[in-house]
């Protein structure tokens, strides 16, 4: 299966979408190449602010930016990003209502072997956390260069966590892409898996195996983690035996927290939230920490059967 | 986590490294060389231990096809004179309590750091071979409970300096005569947070902490002044009410002599004038080599260069 890299999409969107519209900047924190913006830096060098290694001073100078009429995008790893400006981002950005799009590069364990300091497993609990912002994890090219689009366009903050990880296609070219829309990928009714980002293909994965074995499996495919498709959720909750979600973060406050909350106050049904659990990874690639954590067809596999007491 | 094989070597995972006796021992016996003898052998043994650690660095980052070899070059006379000309240090006890503490801030730099510490003895040699691997201590970036002789977590730049400023404020609250190191990178210091410990040790007239400056004008995507300019930095450290010392970053007797105790009452900033990339003639001053793989004729290359 063919594997994109979806951070070269989403240069390209960003400088498509800087062509028509000039109010459009980019703003980074000595990552020009980590945020693949040389071509953005080649055709408009003085739309692009480098601010040096300073992420506070990257979001605030931002919304300072959009407050004068200017959309810009935030380029930065998202550990840094989120981690260093968090204040940033919920007091100039999310509480001032600045349209600045956050985008977290690298997100996850993409940094596999640099550790601990460059995952960005708690990005997603993080801004979660953060009144007025959309949060918004492509699952691949098609959903990231919607993402780039969409929030250009929102005149809202929002947070687009861009994936370095390479990932299979997997958005249908009927898919929906908006706020409480989630993407049908594959219909089930035995149990529901609810995948984002890099956890979308191997949750896809899962379900042929499951279903293989006899299982019938709906994969759900949250592009909006905020806001979310809550119906989805209820009827996956109401219609399936339980529900299996995936995601490369932290169990604690993103996907699986949000997916956990509507379905214990609407419809309660069995749940596996599958994670990095709360510990520091060790040292190793990220494919290697994925796998180490569960984060695979067979984690999820494993997760589902035992769900559905197949132990 | 128990240990794992690896290449051959069993990987510790989880623990703290065991220190390496018979390395400490050949540390100690070097260090009494380099501190009793002529300022001649003094720097003599010092260039041999920086090209030995030098070239394992090029070897790690070389089997773990990954790492920040410039930097690691550009900082290695700086680490090598700190834990052989200046620092109190027991390998073998790395958590002795009137310990110096050393802190390497820009801590992408890990492969130098490792590398002079497991010429120290705090850790075998053989466990070099592990960076990066599934499951090693050594990771991408330091770890203070896998690697003996690491003071605190670094990697997210900006975080050493302030950490540092607590341990020597520590120290002046106990009265005690132990002395903070604190490593930056220039690029680094475009992090607010580093002017903010500034000011804090200023303030406290924290004269037993060294800042040491790796300036080698060059971030990670081009050259500091071209992007966040720094200049006037002895100005900036002045006025941040730092005694200033500026010197050869690559000139070991040198740095010995600039970060020798200050006795103005404030806390000093060194000034270490380097080349990123220095020693392979090929990465010198050049920006792509931040973080880039040498191939293997550049390896070949590389370390025929540094074996001079
Ligand atoms: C908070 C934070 N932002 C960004 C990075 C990514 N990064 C790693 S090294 C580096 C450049 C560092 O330049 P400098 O401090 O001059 O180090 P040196 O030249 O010695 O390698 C950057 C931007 C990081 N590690 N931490
Ligand atoms: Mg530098």
């Amino acid at each position: 299966m063919t594997e994109f890299d979806c951070r070269k999409d989403f240069a390209a969107e960003l400088v498509a979408l800087a062509r028509q519209d000039e109010r459009i900047v980019a703003v980074c924190n000595d990552s020009v190449g980590s945020s693949n913006l040389g071509g953005f830096r080649e055709e408009f060098p003085r739309r692009l602010v480098n601010v040096g290694i300073a992420e506070q001073d990257l979001v605030g100078v931002a919304a300072g930016l959009a407050n004068a009429g200017k959309i810009p995008f935030v380029c930065a790893a998202a550990p840094f990003l989120t981690g260093r400006a968090l204040e940033q981002i919920k007091a100039d950005v999310a509480y001032s209502e600045a349209h600045v799009v956050l985008c977290g590069q690298s997100p996850g364990m993409a940094y596999g072997e640099l550790g601990p300091t460059h995952h960005s497993i708690e990005d997603l609990s993080w801004v979660r956390a953060v009144a007025g912002l959309d949060v918004i994890v492509p699952a691949d090219p098609v959903q990231t260069r919607a993402a780039v689009r969409w929030a250009a366009a929102s005149g809202r903050p929002s947070y687009l966590r861009v994936p370095r990880f390479k990932v299979p296609a997997v958005t249908p070219a009927d898919a929906p892409f908006a706020p409480r829309r989630a993407v049908l990928l594959r219909s089930g009714d035995d149990v529901t898996l609810i995948a984002i980002g890099s956890l979308t293909s191997r949750a896809l994965e899962a379900a042929e195996r499951l279903g293989a074995a006899g299982v019938s499996a709906r994969v759900l495919n949250l592009p909006f983690l905020d806001p979310l498709d809550e119906e989805a959720v209820v009827a996956a909750a109401r219609e399936t035996g339980g529900i299996v979600t995936a995601e490369e973060a932290t169990i604690s406050g993103g996907l699986g927290a949000a997916v956990a909350s509507i379905v214990v106050t609407r419809h309660p049904c069995p749940m596996r939230i599958l994670g990095v659990p709360r510990v520091f990874a060790p040292t190793g690639d990220t494919r290697f920490l994925l796998d180490h954590f569960g984060l695979s067809a067979d984690g999820i596999v494993a997760a589902a059967r035992e769900l559905l007491g197949h132990g | 986590m128990s240990g794992q094989a690896v290449g051959g070597h069993t990987v510790s995972g989880h623990a703290l490294l065991p220190a390496d006796p018979a390395g400490a021992r050949e540390y100690r016996e070097t260090v009494e060389r380099i501190r009793a003898g002529s300022p001649q052998a003094a720097a003599d043994e010092l260039r041999r231990v920086s090209r030995e650690v030098r070239r394992s660095v090029v070897e790690m980052i070389d089997r773990a096809g990954m790492g920040h070899i410039g930097g690691d070059l550009s900082v290695t006379d700086i680490l090598v004179t700190c834990f052989y000309g200046l620092l109190d240090v027991d390998p073998t006890r790395p958590k002795l309590p009137g310990r110096d503490r050393f802190v390497l801030s820009k801590g992408h730099c890990a492969a130098a750091l490792y590398s002079t510490l497991a010429h120290c003895g705090f850790f075998h040699r053989a466990e070099l071979a592990t960076f990066l691997a599934p499951l090693s201590a050594l990771n991408g970036h330091p770890n203070r409970m896998k690697v003996p002789g690491v003071e605190t977590n670094t990697g997210a730049l900006g975080h050493g300096f302030p950490v540092a400023t607590g341990c020597a404020l520590a120290a002046q609250l106990d009265g005690a005569a132990w002395r903070t190191v604190v490593v930056l990178g220039d690029g680094e210091l475009q992090e607010g947070s580093n002017w903010e410990a500034a000011m804090t040790a200023a303030h406290h007239g924290l004269s037993s902490l060294t800042a040491v400056v790796d300036r080698n004008r060059l971030q990670q995507g081009a050259r500091t002044e071209d992007t966040t300019r720094l200049e006037p930095l002895g100005a900036k450290w002045e006025g941040f009410g730092w005694e200033v010392r500026d010197v050869d970053g690559h000139d070991h007797l040198a740095l010995l002599e600039a970060m020798s105790r200050s006795d103005t009452g404030k806390p000093v900033a060194v000034i270490a004038n380097t080349v990123k990339g220095k020693g392979v003639s090929f990465m010198e001053d050049r920006v792509e080599w931040h973080h880039k793989v040498p191939s293997a004729e550049q390896v070949e290359a590389a370390l025929a260069e540094l074996a001079r």
